[in-house]
């Protein structure tokens, strides 16, 4: 960041930062490719990004198309949808409560809580899975949806965030509507919520991606093919569980149908995403 | 871990005129209490008590008998002290997860930092292109990368289609087991299992101690840098935001050249930024997980095998729940421990401990700023 930077260095600036560019992106754009190429070209041409000739047969097979529904894709991506819509809402309506109470309402143990939420960011994923099983074990909801969906709909990682948003938003409109004589949920729901725009947006994409690619949670609650997502589905075949062999068009193009939600809302949304992770970046 | 200052003092302050508070904190946050007490701390409790028996999967963990005998600690003891196939693995694990964490945090630290100097560079058109292109494969399933990765590095992939044109052979990276080290080692002749390399630690012989982690190991490795050195570069960027501009200018009147501003001022300014990556770094390569369950399960010859995996696999795979349980909480107390090894190690004596946090989190909200400013 000197005054000026040399034109010589600038040119290298660029060229460096164009190889880490296809370095990062060429992967996508292959795996594009290679899902309309049939197994054959796949193999023989693994770099090329013109599929030749264009073989739509792993699409097709993707959307069940022309009878064979040996790999029920779709219901996998029925799944998906369901599971990290129900959560998604749940967990924004519930985080943002939360965090509301902890930023905002005055009662004893809040400290204590907020102390526990931070705790309970600071515990390695990794560690739950047995609990977690054990837990739904013995409810008696092992391999249902409400094993999927429950234990996900409150996440201490966006009680944070929201917690600090209120944080740093003045209280006085609030207190006008408290002493206007609405009560505290009311309040809550038609003065604070629709201020808070900026952070349920943040969550909400968050929630969306975290529940869409999430994988362990439902490894180790579910084991019915009914119950697989597109994350599970696609896992159990590319580790061969399927016997699918090394057909790598239908994996990638499996693979790309579980990315493109989350690129989607990626490329819409990508400031809401960078301020995520830095929120996310705060727990350390 | 942050210290939100004001939070506390706000409570305490302020009239008490508002009645029906209390209950309605506790209203708002009953939900939350009732999902982390149920599906997280009573289940912590429920696996500690299971990694102290012998439950096999059958009946309830919890009313012993023959299903779920209680054992001691036993199922923690024999990981470290009983000769067998189960503290081999668990051994062989521990080591390979090492060789990952000390190649990934420093080569994900260093690529990131160093995206981030050359990104925040203000004469630079089309910054907003670059962010994103290397933020994106940071958003996306872990599984779904791990899919495409096994296509690049398969043996007629992409990426030996690459070395062959510059007129090397690749290996075959998923089935080759090979340490890295013991490779370079063999360029240098030094002979295969040499007499050094005879004792034992642990069960396990000083040469495959030291082998270094496998070819595929290396693909892992290479994964973990490529989909993390995005979020990480965006703490950095916000870091070197946060740099003030005075300090640079006084760098630069006092004559510094480029090089020594970054060693002397830039660096030791990003010191929390830093300690903020490399910690986020060594908590998430221990968990090494989803990656090892697409990427061939451990294989070639258990060199990708991972504690987290070994774990999930003991518990249910082999139905051995107890030692599972116990594998996956010497883990949990691994990182604990880690972390804390790690805040003491990077802990400035010139700085009082507020002031760092401070730091720590000021990153993060200069980071939002960035955020809403700057990626267009």
């Amino acid at each position: 960041m000197n005054q000026r930077t040399k034109g010589w260095k600038l040119t290298l600036f660029y060229v460096i930062l164009v190889a880490f560019a296809v370095i990062y992106l060429y992967p996508f754009l292959i795996q594009t490719a290679t899902s309309f190429k049939s197994n054959a070209s796949a193999t023989d041409n693994p770099l090329s990004l013109v599929p030749n000739p264009l073989d739509l047969s792993t699409w097709k097979r993707i959307f069940g198309i022309g009878g064979d529904t040996s790999l029920p894709i779709m219901r996998w991506l029925t799944n998906s949808v369901v599971v990290t819509v129900v959560i998604t809402a749940a967990r924004v309506f519930l985080d943002s409560m939360a965090g509301y109470a902890l930023s905002r309402l005055r009662f004893r143990g809040r400290g204590f809580l907020f102390s526990t939420v931070l705790a309970v960011m600071s515990v390695p994923g990794v560690a739950l899975l047995i609990p977690k099983f054990l837990m739904v074990n013995y409810l008696g909801i092992y391999d249902s949806y409400t094993a999927m969906v429950l234990p996900l709909v409150v996440d201490a990682a966006g009680v944070f965030i929201m917690k600090q948003f209120f944080d740093s938003v003045p209280v006085s409109i609030e207190e006008a509507a408290r002493i206007d004589g609405a009560g505290v949920f009311r309040t809550f729901w038609s003065v604070v919520l629709p201020m808070a725009r900026p952070a349920l947006i943040t969550l909400t994409i968050l929630s969306f991606q975290g529940s869409w690619n999430e994988f362990t949670h439902f490894l180790v609650t579910t084991q019915s093919p009914e119950l697989k997502t597109l994350v599970t589905g696609l896992a159990s075949l590319a580790s061969g569980d399927l016997g699918a062999g090394s057909q790598y068009p239908l994996k990638l193009g499996a693979a790309l149908l579980t990315t493109i939600p989350v690129a989607a809302l990626f490329f819409a949304f990508q400031r809401y995403f960078v301020s995520g992770a830095n929120e996310g970046a705060e727990k350390g | 871990m942050t210290v939100i200052p004001g939070s506390r003092r706000r409570a305490k302050a302020g009239g008490g005129i508002r009645g029906g508070e209390a209950v309605a904190g506790w209203l708002f946050t009953a939900p939350m209490m009732i999902i982390l007490g149920l599906f997280l701390f009573i289940p912590i409790v429920m696996a500690l008590y299971v990694s102290f028996t012998n439950w096999n999967g059958n009946g309830s963990p919890f009313n012993g008998g023959t299903n779920a005998e209680w054992v001691g600690t036993s199922n923690y003891t024999s990981l470290f002290t009983q000769d067998g196939l189960k503290r081999a693995n668990f051994m062989q694990s521990l080591n390979n997860n090492f060789w990952y964490v000390l190649f990934v945090v420093p080569l994900q630290t260093a690529v990131s930092f160093f995206l981030a100097l050359i990104v925040s560079n203000r004469f630079l058109k089309g910054k907003g292109f670059f962010r994103t292109a290397f933020y994106f494969p940071s958003v996306t399933s872990s599984i779904a990368i791990s899919v495409v990765f096994l296509f690049l590095f398969a043996n007629s992939g992409a990426v030996n289609a690459v070395l062959s044109a510059v007129g090397i052979k690749g290996p075959a990276w998923f089935s080759d087991s090979r340490g890295l080290f013991h490779i370079v080692l063999g360029w240098f002749g030094a002979g295969d299992n040499p007499g050094w390399g005879q004792g034992l630690v642990l069960g396990r012989s000083v040469w495959d101690w030291f082998a270094g982690p496998s070819v595929a190991m290396c693909v892992v490795i290479i994964l973990a840098v490529w989909t993390t050195t995005g979020t990480f570069m965006l703490m950095f960027l916000a870091a070197l935001q946060d740099v003030p501009v005075e300090v640079e200018e006084a760098a630069m009147l006092d004559g510094a050249t480029g090089w020594q501003k970054l060693r002397h001022v830039t660096i030791p300014m990003l010191k929390p930024a830093f300690f903020l990556v490399t910690t986020l770094g060594l908590i998430g390569t221990w968990q090494l997980f989803d990656q090892i369950y697409v990427m061939g399960k451990g294989a070639p010859a258990n060199t990708t095998l991972t504690p987290a995996y070994l774990s999930y696999k003991q518990s249910f795979t082999s139905l051995q729940y107890g030692s599972g349980a116990a594998m996956s909480f010497i883990v949990f107390v691994l990182i604990v421990v880690l972390t804390a090894f790690q805040r003491w190690l990077m802990r400035d004596k010139d700085i009082k401990p507020r002031r760092r946090f401070g730091r720590a989190a000021a990153v993060g909200v200069a980071t939002q700023g960035t955020g809403t400013g700057g990626v267009r």
